[in-house]
């Protein structure tokens, strides 16, 4: 059995208002701080081939509370490298810091979600996996078989299709039909005691040189004029020539 | 000096392209993966090269052989579409050449673009330095028109291929997909059951649209993850939105409120789906599908 990373992210959960102050995404005015939905769909997985799995996160201090509910439900090593404001880094830091954090780890096989729900970016899986020089494998919905040869059901132009892979390579989830395990009293009570493998970026023996980003602003999303509203379905008529006198979409 | 990744679907060049060509500007290289779509690209307005990339690795998507093979034909800026294999390619070139990639964008002015985050509850600006790849939001940028007439060159390149496919599976319905169409209808748990979405697919027959579903019901009762619109689902902007019984939970309201028009049709009148509506119907479906019905029959 393969030792398996698996890449997590906290973010905000998806119920939480995102409100904006003075060009920045306040994180003070986040209520509550989530494993990215993605995420949980690789640990599980991760879980369900079983033997070890080391959880890796890059992020601020607060990252670490998700690194213990990983541990809670089954994940056997944490790791955490600090990086106190992820959007100072680019793609191809983010890609360099976790791809050194997997081989630190010993693992050959990776498991992540598709994209993180803050960025929606989707560059870490197949970035991390190009680092490794490894295959990459996709919003995945289904997996089979183990790292000597995966079987992973992604979309096609026609469909779907199930697709091989085998260690080394990096598999990225989208949603599966397995939802993540809830962690057990035992289970809260081992993960307080596991250790979370504190290092920086220095620690881990990487350059990775200057960002070729800069953040310059973050805004609200550009408000709709109020729209019009109407009672009754008597009224379906009336938006149904206004979709095509006025919007003209129809 | 810019370098356009063709989108591919298939056996054709995807509409897309004609819009990253679009966003592109000045002096565009267009790189079709496995020359599918090459002349189609070469008649694009604005196209001033385009090179056929062939090869062994394109029979099959593998991101790494195909960022690799295109890559090394690839100068200046890079741009793809976000699509799911765009976003690949992107990413992976990004890591082997060691230069930043951003996703998902939706504004290009010089080297300042813009990209939605949070699915699309804020937006940041950010300032790329030096050649970077941007992979561009569909049906954000305008296309370019056909007419043009570049000179086609082909290049054999090969990569190494480290996934196979082993088994095709062929879609179950001739339905549009959400992320693609122009005009998207969804239900929500307000629709009752999962039976009654056959009033929703009869008015999409009769718009050309796709149909859609918020996560609550593709949970409850079982439907494709394919069709969820949402957070954790497909993110859409289509010219027409309809939300029929969808009370518009945050997470939807993410994946849907840069649709360009939104009509709400909800026996709520103070459903969420209102506030984001161009259009609200405060009706129930029963009433309001049949009349929506008639209606566009009598257009």
């Amino acid at each position: 059995m393969a030792d398996i990373a698996v890449l997590l992210k906290q973010v905000p959960d998806t119920n939480a208002k995102i409100v904006v102050n003075g060009g920045r995404v306040d994180e003070g005015a986040v209520n509550k701080w989530s494993m990215s939905p993605f995420d949980e769909y690789a640990l599980e997985a991760a879980l369900t081939q079983g033997g070890s799995i080391t959880a890796i996160t890059c992020g601020p201090a607060r990252a670490k509370k998700m690194l213990t509910d990983a541990a809670a439900v089954g994940a056997t090593d944490l790791m955490h490298i600090v990086v106190d404001d992820l959007t100072a880094l680019d793609s191809n830091q983010i890609s360099t810091i976790l791809a050194a954090a997997v081989e630190k780890s010993g693992a050959s096989v990776v498991f992540c979600g598709k994209q993180a729900a803050d960025t929606n970016a989707g560059s870490t899986g197949p970035g991390v996996a190009e680092k490794m020089g490894a295959g990459c494998v996709t919003m995945v919905s289904e997996l089979t078989g183990d790292s000597s040869g995966f079987l992973a059901l992604r979309p096609s132009a026609n469909g779907m299709e199930r697709v091989s892979v085998a260690a080394p390579c990096v598999i990225a989830f989208d949603k599966m039909s397995t939802e993540l395990r809830r962690p057990n009293v035992k289970g809260i009570m081992m993960a307080k005691k596991k250790t979370v493998e504190t290092m920086s970026i220095g620690d881990l023996g990487v350059d990775i040189g200057s960002s070729s980003v800069t953040l310059e602003n973050q805004s609200p999303p550009a408000e709709k004029p109020a729209g019009q509203k109407f009672e009754g379905a008597e009224s379906v008529s009336v938006v149904v020539g206004k979709l095509r006198d006025e919007a003209k979409v129809i | 000096m810019v370098t356009v990744i063709a989108e591919i679907s298939g056996n054709n060049l995807h509409p897309v392209t004609s819009q990253l060509v679009g966003a592109a500007g000045g002096e565009v290289t267009v790189l079709c993966p496995g020359g599918v779509g090459a002349s189609d690209a070469a008649s694009l307005s604005g196209v001033s090269k385009v090179i056929s990339v062939e090869g062994d690795c394109f029979s099959s998507f593998d991101g790494g052989a195909w960022a690799s093979a295109l890559g090394s034909q690839c100068e200046g800026r890079i741009i793809t579409a976000a699509t799911a294999n765009g976003r690949e390619i992107a990413a992976r070139m990004g890591a082997a050449m060691g230069v930043a990639v951003v996703q998902d964008v939706t504004s290009i002015s010089g080297d300042s673009v813009t990209r939605p985050i949070y699915s699309g509850k804020a937006i940041e600006t950010i300032t790329v330095s030096g050649d970077t790849i941007l992979s561009l939001r569909p049906n954000i940028f305008p296309a370019v028109a056909g007419g043009g007439n570049a000179a086609v060159s082909t290049v054999n390149q090969s990569a190494d291929v480290a996934t196979s496919v082993k088994e095709a599976i062929a879609k179950a319905s001739e339905r549009l997909d959400v992320s693609d169409a122009d005009v998207v209808i969804s239900g929500g748990r307000g629709m009752g059951s999962i039976d009654n979405f056959s009033h929703l697919e009869a008015i999409a027959d009769q718009l050309g649209a796709a149909v859609g579903a918020s996560r609550a019901v593709v949970d409850e009762w079982g439907m494709s993850h394919s069709i969820q619109v949402g957070q954790t689902g497909k993110t859409v902007n289509p010219s027409l939105y309809i939300a029929v019984g969808i009370s518009g939970a945050i997470q939807h309201l993410a994946g849907m409120r840069s649709s360009k028009y939104i009509v709400a049709i909800n026996k709520d009148a103070d459903a969420p789906i209102f506030g984001v509506a161009d259009y609200g119907i405060v009706a129930t479906w029963e009433e309001a599908l049949p009349a929506l019905k008639d209606a566009l029959s009598n257009l």
